[in-house]
């Protein structure tokens, strides 16, 4: 889980690309928009995946979409990987640079274009923060609703790529839900225009293709959002249990007593006290679980379903259900819960955060397993979810400097991601595939999917330049990784070589 | 439960593959007009029927692609349930698989979203006669490209839908409608600037000088917004014939246009249904094809014939975006063999 060293291209081959898109990028792009020395390129070896690295060979930063055309025209007659970078955030290494390619970071476009309270639609350059597209509609009373908890540093461009989801998701969507047009550029230079500011577009639906695509088809130049207006009322309850399986089965309960709460949250007891060490958010510290259920609309609508959401709770076996009394108290049961990650990251050197999700249903018993790995493995793991969309984040905790720790909790995390699927869910809900979680795509898509997968991309990426080597393995890869499919005996593509 | 006829499927379509043969996907009929004509041999879905797997804690029903709607509808109903989206059937004979195909979403649609936004899994054989899986059962996915939601009305053209998954939702407490007399424009400004507040409302209509507001939700939140927004007390039956095109300012037209715009579009064109807040325009007028078309492209929209004569039925794409097209088209059916030239002549 260190810098990747193995199955890099040998220097010479980078130093000729390098020679040969250096003076093309030159014609395009002001010197303070390239990157090329070694000093210049290191704060872009990583995105939010640290322990993934490489040196990018070159940086370039757009600051419109004309120059994001002709970095592309030059990269795909020059066969060169394009690797785009929004904030670097992203936790499987989507972003990771590709040692002999054009990192493309969009940070410098991170304009608004325009705002149409009426129709309720953002027009937005890819660069912008998650949170400050909110925070510029907030004077209409409206919001944008994929709220993910890294939304003060995350880019709209990147939420796109991987489908991003927030505490809110169970009710107002991911951000597939909440895209009306994105504008993309593939990298012959072509300019598409997916979805649009009507409810449906002519064709197939690409928008759907697009979002949760890691990169792999285009660079979203521009996009379109829809925008909810601000709840009257909003009102959360925090439910303290002494086991984590009667939490996890309240989850369902809330579900079938016909509730979709805004947000349903749960974290176990190491998150919490992690949390509560944190910053002080009142968490009850003897429970084995947390769960936060928030409740928005009316205010009308908000008491009634407050109380129902208390009974169920208490009938569900919660030993205390808590209502925020005001809002700055539900805004510190959320702090809590969203600094989560640098919560456990104060009391664990590193810690590796997995993204499975599973039916809800599963919850107590995966749970338990995950428990379980933490004797296998001699390392512990703090659980903070979604529980209302069945999305696990394992946290699990090593120190990065001890190697033998480091490839545990590798093995640990692909052991929670292959349960996971053993119980009917994904590798990943909400973090992509990246590099990290490539070769899991193997158990996950034991068939022919990977092939089709690969069909699609070259759809729009003949040549493959764009993120190589990301999000969907080699059949190759596959085989190597020993998560082939046998069928009666018969491996698949007996053309391929194995390893 | 119902019956599994994948293989007998794979064979058809493996067979068609190698013969380079053209096939023509039929469920239960109810959309023939949506499209141009099939050709090839037929493919019937209407055998491969049975609900799967259906929790309803999860919010999750899969079922098989020939599954009348309305065995899916009744079932969900029974748990308190039902398809969000609110898809027309278009008669009984609807399959579940040809609802999504069609990708069809009924009034809730700009409030509660449509069909693509419900689908969380799907099984399709491609052109090669290969039966792949993509998506699940699960809420959040990001295995791979969604190839569920690409699927979603795809006509047909991209493989055989044979299973679908489907996030579900209960039943809203209580539903009332308000209508107040108004203008085509007033109509559609009232509902734009009723969106932008925090009310529970799940439909919007206007026919005959007539606005339709739908509130759905916690009984309490109804009553209060019914108060606040004011109009008579309606019958919510006007939902069920506004879906089905059953209503009266639609039924009897000879032609009939669907127009998706955005919402707050000024458009001019006399059109005697709205809906979707003003999202999607039926019009029945004689204005010619070509003529009609560039009106709805210049407000950034797209038109589509239900009824009546024209030479496309649903709207052009640009060169750029028909090329991909195809190439997607290749990408899953390289021979060509699902329902060519019925979505676009193209592919
Ligand atoms: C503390 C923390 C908390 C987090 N919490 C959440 C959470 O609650 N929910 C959640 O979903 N995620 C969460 N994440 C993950 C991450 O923030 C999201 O995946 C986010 O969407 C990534 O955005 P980014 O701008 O940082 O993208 P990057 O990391 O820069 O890139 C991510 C991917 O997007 C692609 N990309 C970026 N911009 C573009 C573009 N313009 N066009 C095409 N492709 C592009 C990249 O190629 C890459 O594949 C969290 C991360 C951290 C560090």
């Amino acid at each position: 889980m260190t810098a990747i060293q193995s199955g890099l291209l040998d220097q010479a081959i980078i130093d000729d690309r390098r020679a040969r898109i250096v003076p093309k990028l030159q014609a395009i792009l002001s010197s303070d928009q390239l990157k090329v020395t070694q000093e210049d390129l290191a704060p872009f070896e990583t995105d939010g995946l640290a322990p993934y690295r490489r040196m990018p060979m070159v940086v370039a930063l757009p600051t419109d979409k004309a120059q994001v055309i002709a970095i592309m025209k030059a990269c795909q007659s020059e066969d060169i990987p394009v690797v785009t970078r929004g904030a670097g955030t992203g936790l499987s290494g989507g972003a990771m640079p590709h040692e002999g390619g054009v990192l493309l970071s969009m940070t410098k476009m991170n304009a608004i274009q325009n705002i149409d309270p009426d129709a309720r639609i953002i027009t937005v350059q890819p660069g912008i923060r998650n949170a400050a597209v909110t925070q510029a509609v907030a004077p209409y009373g409206l919001y944008y609703a994929p709220d993910p908890s890294s939304q003060i540093a995350c880019s709209i461009g990147g939420n796109i790529a991987e489908n991003s989801g927030g505490v809110h998701c169970l009710k107002y969507g991911l951000t597939v839900h909440n895209v009306l047009q994105a504008t993309v550029i593939t990298i012959d230079g072509g300019e598409l225009t997916l979805g649009g500011e009507s409810l449906d577009a002519p064709g197939l639906d690409l928008m759907a293709a697009l979002i949760g695509s890691e990169g792999m088809l285009g660079v979203v130049v521009e996009a379109k959002l829809k925008l909810l207006p601000i709840p009257q009322v909003t009102k959360v309850v925090s439910a303290a249990f002494d086991d984590l399986g009667t939490a996890g089965r309240a989850v369902g309960d809330i579900i079938a007593a016909g509730i979709i709460p805004a947000g349903l949250e749960m974290m176990d007891k190491l998150s919490l006290q992690a949390a509560e060490n944190f910053l002080n958010a009142g968490y009850p510290t003897w429970a084995e679980a947390l769960l936060l259920c928030e409740v928005d609309g009316t205010a009308e609508e908000v008491q009634e379903h407050i109380e129902d959401v208390t009974q169920v709770l208490k009938t569900a076996g919660a030993v205390e259900v808590k209502v925020a009394r005001d809002d700055a108290e539900r805004e510190l049961f959320w702090k809590g819960r969203k600094s989560a990650f640098p919560a456990v990251g104060q009391i664990s050197p590193d810690y590796y955060c997995m993204d499975g999700t599973i039916p809800r249903g599963e919850l107590p018993e995966v749970l338990q397993k995950i428990s379980d790995m933490q004797d296998k493995y001699g390392l512990q793991c703090a659980n903070v979810f979604h529980a209302g969309d069945g999305n696990l984040h394992p946290l699990i905790m090593f120190d990065g400097n001890d190697p033998v720790q480091a490839e545990k909790a590798q093995q640990y995390g692909s052991e929670i991601l292959t349960t996971c699927v053993e119980h009917g869910g994904t590798i990943t809900g909400e973090h992509g595939v990246g590099v990290e979680k490539i070769n899991e795509m193997c158990v996950q898509f034991p068939g022919e999917e990977l092939t089709q997968f690969h069909a699609l991309k070259r759809a729009f990426d003949a040549k493959e330049l764009m993120n190589p080597g990301k999000a969907i393995p080699t059949l190759n890869r596959c085989a190597e990784f020993g998560h082939m499919h046998v069928h009666h005996g018969e491996m698949p593509h007996p053309e391929l070589e194995r390893f | 439960m119902g019956q599994d006829i994948t293989q007998t499927l794979v064979e058809q379509i493996a067979q068609a593959h190698q013969e380079a043969r053209p096939l023509a996907i039929h469920g239960g009929g109810t959309k023939g007009f949506l499209g141009h004509d099939l050709v090839g041999e037929v493919v019937d879905i209407t055998g491969h029927q049975g609900i799967v797997n259906y929790q309803p804690v999860e919010l999750v029903m899969t079922v098989r692609a020939g599954t009348p709607l309305a065995e899916v509808e009744a079932a969900l109903a029974e748990k308190g349930q039902c398809l969000a989206f609110e898809p027309p059937s278009f008669g009984s004979a609807a399959t579940i698989g040809g609802t999504i195909a069609t990708g069809l979403s009924g009034p809730a649609r700009p409030y509660t979203g449509s069909a693509r936004d419900f689908m969380l899994g799907v099984r399709v054989i491609n052109g090669q006669g290969q039966a792949l899986r993509f998506g699940g059962e699960v809420m959040k996915n990001v295995a791979g490209y969604d190839v569920s939601r690409l699927m979603t009305a795809s006509h047909g053209s991209l493989g055989l839908i044979t299973e679908v998954s489907l996030k579900v939702l209960p039943v809203a407490k209580s539903v009332k409608t308000l209508a107040t007399s108004a203008s085509a424009n007033e109509a559609i400004a009232l509902f734009n600037r009723l969106a932008g507040q925090p009310l529970p409302i799940s439909a919007t209509a206007w026919a005959e000088g007539q606005a339709y507001i739908r509130l759905s939700g916690a009984a309490s939140a109804v009553d209060a917004a019914a108060k606040q927004i004011g109009g008579e007390l309606a019958d919510n039956s006007v939902w069920a014939s506004l879906k089905e095109l059953t209503h009266n300012s639609v039924a009897e037209q000879s032609t009939l246009w669907r127009l998706s715009v955005p919402q707050t579009a000024s458009l001019d064109l006399d059109c005697p249904l709205i809906e979707w807040g003003g999202g999607q325009r039926w019009y029945t007028g004689d204005a010619p094809e070509q003529e009609l078309r560039a009106k709805v492209e210049a407000v950034g929209g797209h038109a589509t014939l239900y009824r009546g004569q024209a030479e496309r039925v649903f709207h052009p794409l640009n060169p750029a975006m028909s090329a991909l097209h195809s190439r997607i088209k290749h990408s899953f059916d390289p021979k060509a063999l699902f329902n060519v030239g019925r979505f676009h002549p193209e592919f």
